[in-house]
């Protein structure tokens, strides 16, 4: 009798998930296409919808962009960070200042000078806001780990702080902050008038999220945040240093708010101090219907949120933030802890 | 005597004489500072030592950061300025409109709760934060309802306004008359109104929310359900949160954006809560006395500043009366830190 027959014996076999459970996990997706189609149906007349669809996405991007650090702060270090809206307030600042220096690129006739213009703005906005933010977290999250209640305190302090800091560096009043030449105006596709920004905005938001899903899913640090985020005990205890992990996450956080501020300002053409508190309002919204440190749901919310706008901006201009807020209760009464629930191994 | 105050005396001498002083200083505020302006600050003071102190229940006993304080409180005054506007002066408008005010609030309240609070306590700061902005700006956009970002101007009672003579003698010089008792009124039913929610913390019911403010997960072990009870005390804090409001609207007479709704005195709130205390409602009265003193009478001190040190860079934006929340927003998170139990916290480890 050989060892080998000793073992019983057994085909293990992966169970094809059924149609059901495929639709509860891709659940998002369809509820976001549905609300494409529906919107379709709302709207009545293909040009708007194709105008209202191609805005709503390059809002969700935006949105995204602005909320993605939320979400993963949150996720790793168990940090609600109220005072997020401050980097996207500096971002759309430094990004203005640096447009307005650069007025000569920004203005020229020749796309490569004006996408330089941009980038610089945007580069500028990434490293500012990602040094505020290494400060921000010394002086005012760190001392507070561990305690809800005070990091709601302290953040929202934090903002207030930031936003007046800002008046006394910009002037009491709202700056303008033109698009460079070669991202104003609209082309015409099937009919439909689109605006070349929003086109830009969908395309750096749609990069921003790859290559944020591909950091996490391919490389060592996202395999070390994706840890961190469920346990960060143990990853500590495998020698990684889980608190410079910490701020360098809250940094990132925070140039990504940046660079939600840059892009946000110049979309808005005016900044004020207080862009960043009012963003805060559909961040925090997205972050609870995706589901909080969860980066896909963030992203399927700020889409949800960006077209769901739009449709209702249309039909009842009155309703926008409303509808938003009844989606969000919609949300919560079908998954309580958002779409993507994120399950902490604690 | 003690028990009208639940037994939940001051319990240190300094604190003691502090409270008598606000609390002396009040009730013979007409008399004592006489003058418009003093009876406003008088007046401010009150009803906001109810509303930070109906915050504090949730904050300090229930340990729930809520952004939606204003909502509530503007539900009382906005219910209040309709119901007056619509169905003209008279005291039945403003029984049905501070009822339906404190009504809303306290449904509304209950609802958001049981959304946000089943999941976790962060949700609701979350959540509240955005309904809050939504209510906001929905309120500014209904124009024809609201008054929008005008407001409204509204009449009260006769009887309630300065135009009504009580009596033609003066009593210590003042006359007393309708604003005389709108000011009783005010006072009588904001000390009414702190007395009741000192009573609350001191039940078996305060004794729970205790418990659950310093670990709800064992709360819940020992069986007690800690959505109930926090969704309890949310809705209690904004009924007393809207009635404040209602007594607010009658005083003014105006009701707008920036007097009930804005994230200004959100923020106010706030920080009258944790410079006076959290989790103490004597906190309350002396956060609020303190910061409405202040804002009315250090503002003014700032502008001086600004003139004397005008030729010196950056230091006059800085000292700018404009920007007081700088400061305060400093002082705010020092005081989180440093003194997490306010004034009155540190007056009792001293005394």
């Amino acid at each position: 009798m050989t060892a080998h027959s000793l073992a019983p014996e057994h085909k293990p076999k992966m169970e094809a998930p059924s149609i059901k459970q495929l639709a509860s996990r891709h659940a998002p997706l369809l509820l976001t296409i549905a609300l494409i189609i529906a919107g379709y149906f709302a709207v009545g007349s293909a040009q708007t919808w194709l105008t209202l669809t191609v805005a709503g996405l390059a809002m969700g991007m935006m949105i995204f962009i602005m909320a993605s650090g939320v979400t993963i702060v949150f996720g790793l270090m168990d940090i609600i960070n109220f005072g997020h809206g401050a980097f996207i307030s500096i971002g759309a600042f430094v990004g203005a200042s640096t447009l307005a220096a650069m007025g000569g690129f920004a203005g020229a006739d020749n796309i490569g000078l004006n996408l330089i213009a941009m980038g610089a703005a945007i580069l500028t906005a990434i490293v500012a806001t990602a040094l505020i933010g290494w400060l921000f977290e010394r002086l005012i999250v760190a001392p507070v780990y561990g305690n809800h209640l005070s990091q709601i305190l302290t953040t929202m302090g934090g903002l207030i702080i930031t936003e007046q800091l800002i008046h006394v560096f910009w002037g009491p009043d709202q700056i303008f902050m033109p698009k460079p030449e070669a991202l104003k105006g609209a082309i015409v596709v099937f009919g439909a008038a689109i605006e070349k920004y929003r086109i830009f905005a969908v395309g750096v938001g749609l990069v921003l999220f790859a290559a944020m899903m591909w950091v996490m899913a391919k490389t060592r640090l996202g395999l070390i945040v994706r840890a961190g985020v469920e346990n960060p005990e143990m990853v500590e205890s495998l020698g990684y240093r889980i608190k410079r992990l910490f701020i360098y996450v809250f940094m990132a956080g925070s140039a990504l708010a940046g660079l939600g501020g840059v892009m946000w300002g110049s979309y808005q053409e005016i900044v004020t101090a207080s862009i960043g508190f009012q963003s805060m309002i559909l961040v925090f919204i997205v972050v609870i219907i995706g589901g909080l440190g969860s980066v896909g749901g963030c992203f399927m919310g700020a889409l949800m949120v960006g077209l769901l706008n739009n449709y209702t901006a249309f039909a009842a201009p009155k309703l926008a933030l409303v509808s938003n807020i009844a989606l969000m209760v919609c949300i919560l009464m079908w998954r309580p802890q958002g779409m993507y629930p994120v399950v902490k191994a604690k | 005597m003690l028990s009208l105050i639940s037994h939940d005396t001051p319990r240190s001498k300094i604190l003691t004489v502090i409270l008598l002083a606000i609390g002396i200083g009040l009730l013979f505020a007409p008399f004592l500072f006489p003058g418009s302006r003093s009876m406003e600050t008088a007046a401010r003071i009150a009803v906001f030592i109810v509303l930070v102190a109906s915050y504090d229940l949730m904050l300090g006993y229930g340990g729930i950061v809520s952004f939606a304080h204003t909502m509530f409180f503007g539900f009382g005054a906005y219910g209040i300025a309709i119901a007056s506007d619509t169905l003209g002066r008279g005291f039945s408008s403003l029984a049905i409109g501070a009822i339906a005010g404190i009504l809303v609030s306290a449904v509304a309240a209950v609802l958001i709760g049981l959304i946000s609070l089943r999941v976790r306590a962060i949700f609701f700061a979350m959540i509240t934060l955005a309904i809050a902005s939504a209510f906001a700006v929905l309120v500014s956009q209904l124009s024809t309802i609201t008054g929008g970002e005008d407001g409204i101007n509204y009449q009260i009672p006769r009887e309630l306004t300065p135009a009504f003579k009580l009596m033609s003698a003066k009593i210590f010089d003042v006359s007393v008359n309708g604003k005389l008792l709108n000011y009783y009124l005010l006072f009588f039913c904001s000390a009414g109104l702190f007395l009741i929610m000192l009573r609350i913390v001191n039940s078996p019911f305060g004794s729970v929310l205790k418990a659950i403010r310093e670990n709800d997960f064992r709360a819940e072990a020992i069986g007690y359900r800690v959505v109930i009870y926090r969704t309890a005390v949310t809705s209690i804090s904004a009924a007393i949160a809207a009635a404040a409001g209602a007594l607010y609207a009658i005083w003014l007479r105006y009701v707008g954006p920036g007097t009930a709704l804005s994230t200004e005195i959100m923020v106010d709130i706030l920080l009258m809560v944790v410079i006076g205390g959290m989790g103490t409602m004597w906190g309350a009265v002396v956060g609020a006395t303190v910061f409405v003193l202040a804002q009315n009478y250090l503002q003014p001190l700032m502008q001086v500043a600004v003139d004397a040190t005008k030729p010196l860079p950056l230091i006059p934006q800085l000292l700018d009366p404009d920007r007081w929340l700088l400061w305060l927003g400093l002082l705010f998170i020092l005081s989180v830190y440093f003194f997490p139990t306010g004034i009155v916290g540190r007056l009792r480890k001293n005394g």
